[in-house]
């Protein structure tokens, strides 16, 4: 069982994150750059299945080349090896053309399942997993808490506002996850040491076969226009409880008539 | 007029939902609005009556078990198909879990503009994101099609009744697009409180209720109000209430017209959730937590005390 992991490096949502001026897109370089998070809980869940069923990990990154150090991070967990795909001309891709170069690398590589996260924090857009999916024609089980993987069959509980579904496909698929599947572990002193001599490919959009007219922001299908902080929230009116905490509350909600 | 499709999304209840009836309402900027219906036989005609009502001319019925019994694809391929025919100005989805895959799918067949996370659609095709835990606000067009994913509580929905006239359309769904086999639908959500995105009073409750149990006193409240009970992460990886109700970052993010934080500190990743809702409330002990910082009204004190005193003030005026 090879396994394919989509990690993405992102800016901590920790921190004050913004948007460049001159063609709104992140402001990476001054961020503090960090693996997003659900990332680490597909990492994590690819570890344990090839643990038990033995297999690859390959961790799969399109990024700068700063992303380079989450890629470290990501092997120093434990998976096999990694593929970066960098490229100038990537730069202010929207999720449709992004799809379409993670697709492209996921063509060069055997793998029987691919594994990511259900959102990244900073796009939040949600759909990467099902647009690769989609561009590579095999199934795409999304949103998991749990994870079965039992000879040619994947099964899925898929997080729903309601409760979950048993979701299930055959073969090679594309699966993404939430926190709730496992608790990821930390590297070791030993993972980290061994993370900076694992092989790691880079790859260009020519070594695709990607036109470099076919991404980047110039040439997406969405266009940023401009982007402004939102006013802060002002704080308003503060009152300690000397008893009468609850009724003072209701107060409120009466006048803003919610009661 | 070009017709601009707004795929409609029902409740769990049977009923649509109300982020559908809002993009239906902003779909008439940009066109003639047409809903349509994805689901098991029946379902179009069970959402006809709001449809129409909030002006959607046509309803296009595209109905199969083969839709309903499996994941996401074989909605975007018969959308895809009916684009194809129709030729739409754009086409808009609720900004959930599946109306993002849907529209993400939807995209890559057409060679779209994807815009999720829409709060905001001018005349001119222009929309408003925001972005970043609430921080910041962009404005974004497509270059072609847009398929836009519509936040729930974004624009008053308004009523403007039409014709809805029922449309059938192809419902075959092809091989291909039948990998994910959805095998079992479970329902864990109890009570018949509103849906957390949806809802227009939000209660949540954090790591200060400290159990379980507890959390009977966050739902007490919740319907009194007549909202919905969502949780910080804190409160969730405690085991005090279910992840679906996780507000924040990695959770939902919710707009409602009040949301009560209780027990809850404020960090950044929670404040991504809920940071837009209208009125924001908090209840905490200590004075200094972040959650002050943007709460409308703030109590400092003991959500023990805090809380039931409110609750029965509430019965009071409420007779
Ligand atoms: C604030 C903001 C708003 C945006 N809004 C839009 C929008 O409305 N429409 C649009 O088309 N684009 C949008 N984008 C751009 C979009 O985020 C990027 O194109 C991005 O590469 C794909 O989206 P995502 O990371 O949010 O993906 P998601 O679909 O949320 O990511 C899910 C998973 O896919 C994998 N993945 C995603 N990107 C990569 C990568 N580069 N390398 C490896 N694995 C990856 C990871 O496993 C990740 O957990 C936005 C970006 C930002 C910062
Ligand atoms: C990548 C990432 C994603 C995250 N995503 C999310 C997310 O989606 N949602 C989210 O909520 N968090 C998220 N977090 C976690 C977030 O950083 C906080 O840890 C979390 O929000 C804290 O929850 P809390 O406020 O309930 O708990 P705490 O920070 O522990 O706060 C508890 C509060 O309760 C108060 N309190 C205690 N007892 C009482 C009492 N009796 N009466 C009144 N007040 C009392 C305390 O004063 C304190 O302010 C994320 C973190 C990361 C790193």
């Amino acid at each position: 069982m090879n396994i394919v992991v989509l990690v993405k490096q992102v800016p901590d949502s920790g921190a004050e994150r913004t948007l460049k001026s001159d063609d709104w897109t992140v402001d990476r370089a001054s961020a503090s750059n960090v693996i997003n998070e659900m990332d680490e809980y597909a990492i994590e869940e690819a570890l344990r299945i090839t643990e038990a069923q033995g297999g690859e990990v390959t961790i799969l990154t399109v990024g700068p080349d700063r992303a380079t150090e989450s890629i470290r991070k990501a092997l120093s967990m434990g998976p096999n090896g990694a593929v970066h795909v960098v490229d100038d001309a990537i730069a202010g891709s929207d999720a449709v053309q992004t799809s379409a170069v993670i697709a492209a690398a996921l063509n060069t590589l055997e793998w029987d399942l691919v594994l990511a996260g259900a959102e990244a924090t900073d796009g939040r857009v949600q759909v990467v997993p099902h647009m690769i999916a989609e561009r590579l024609g095999v199934p795409a089980l999304t949103g998991a808490r749990k994870l079965t993987v039992d000879g040619d069959t994947r099964t899925i509980e898929r997080q729903t506002d309601e409760g979950y579904e048993v979701v299930q496909a055959t073969g090679k698929a594309v699966v993404s996850v939430w926190d709730t599947i496992n608790e990821p572990r930390y590297p070791s002193f030993k993972g980290i040491m061994a993370a900076k001599k694992k092989p790691v490919k880079s790859l260009s959009l020519a070594d695709l076969g990607v036109a470099a007219d076919a991404v980047g922001g110039a040439n997406a299908r969405t266009t940023v226009l401009a982007g402004q902080p939102r006013p802060p929230r002002q704080s308003g009116t503060r009152v300690p409880d000397e008893g009468e905490g609850g009724v003072r509350l209701v107060e409120f909600l009466a006048v803003e008539k919610f009661v | 007029m070009a017709e601009v499709l707004v795929v409609a999304d029902g409740t769990a209840s049977g009923g649509v939902k109300k982020v559908t009836l809002e993009a239906l309402t902003l779909a008439r900027r940009l066109g003639e609005p047409a809903a349509v219906v994805l689901g098991a036989p029946g379902t179009a005609d069970a959402l006809a009556g709001p449809l129409a009502e909030y002006g959607a001319v046509k309803i296009y019925a595209a109905e199969s078990d083969e839709i309903a019994g499996h994941l996401v694809a074989p909605k975007a391929e018969v959308l895809a198909r009916l684009a194809g025919e129709v030729s739409p100005a754009a086409v808009l989805l609720a900004s959930g879990q599946e109306g993002k895959e849907i529209a993400g799918r939807l995209a890559v067949k057409l060679d779209a503009g994807l815009l999720t996370d829409v709060s905001d659609i001018a005349a001119d095709g222009t929309v408003t994101q925001v972005v970043f835990a609430g921080s910041t606000i962009v404005t974004a067009k497509a270059n072609g099609l847009p398929v836009i994913t519509v936040r729930s509580n974004s624009v008053t929905p308004e009523p403007a009744p039409a014709a809805g006239e029922r449309v059938s359309v192809d419902a075959t769904v092809s091989d291909a697009a039948k990998g994910a086999r959805v095998l079992e639908r479970v329902a864990e959500q109890k009570g018949s409180r509103p849906e957390l995105t949806e809802a227009g009073v939000v209660v949540s409750g954090g790591r200060g209720v400290a159990s379980a149990e507890n959390f009977a006193l966050i739902e007490e409240l919740a319907d009194l109000l007549g909202g919905a009970v969502g949780a910080s992460r804190a409160a969730v990886d405690s085991g005090f209430y279910p992840h679906q109700f996780q507000v924040g970052q990695t959770g939902k993010t919710v707009s409602p017209q009040l949301y009560l934080a209780i027990g809850i500190s404020g960090a950044i990743q929670h404040r991504a959730g809920m940071q837009t809702s209208k009125t924001i409330v908090a209840i905490n002990k200590d004075d200094e937590a972040p959650i002050f910082e943007l709460a409308d009204y703030g109590i400092v004190g003991d959500l023990f005390k805090v809380v039931p005193q409110a609750v029965e003030e509430i019965r009071k005026r409420q007779g």
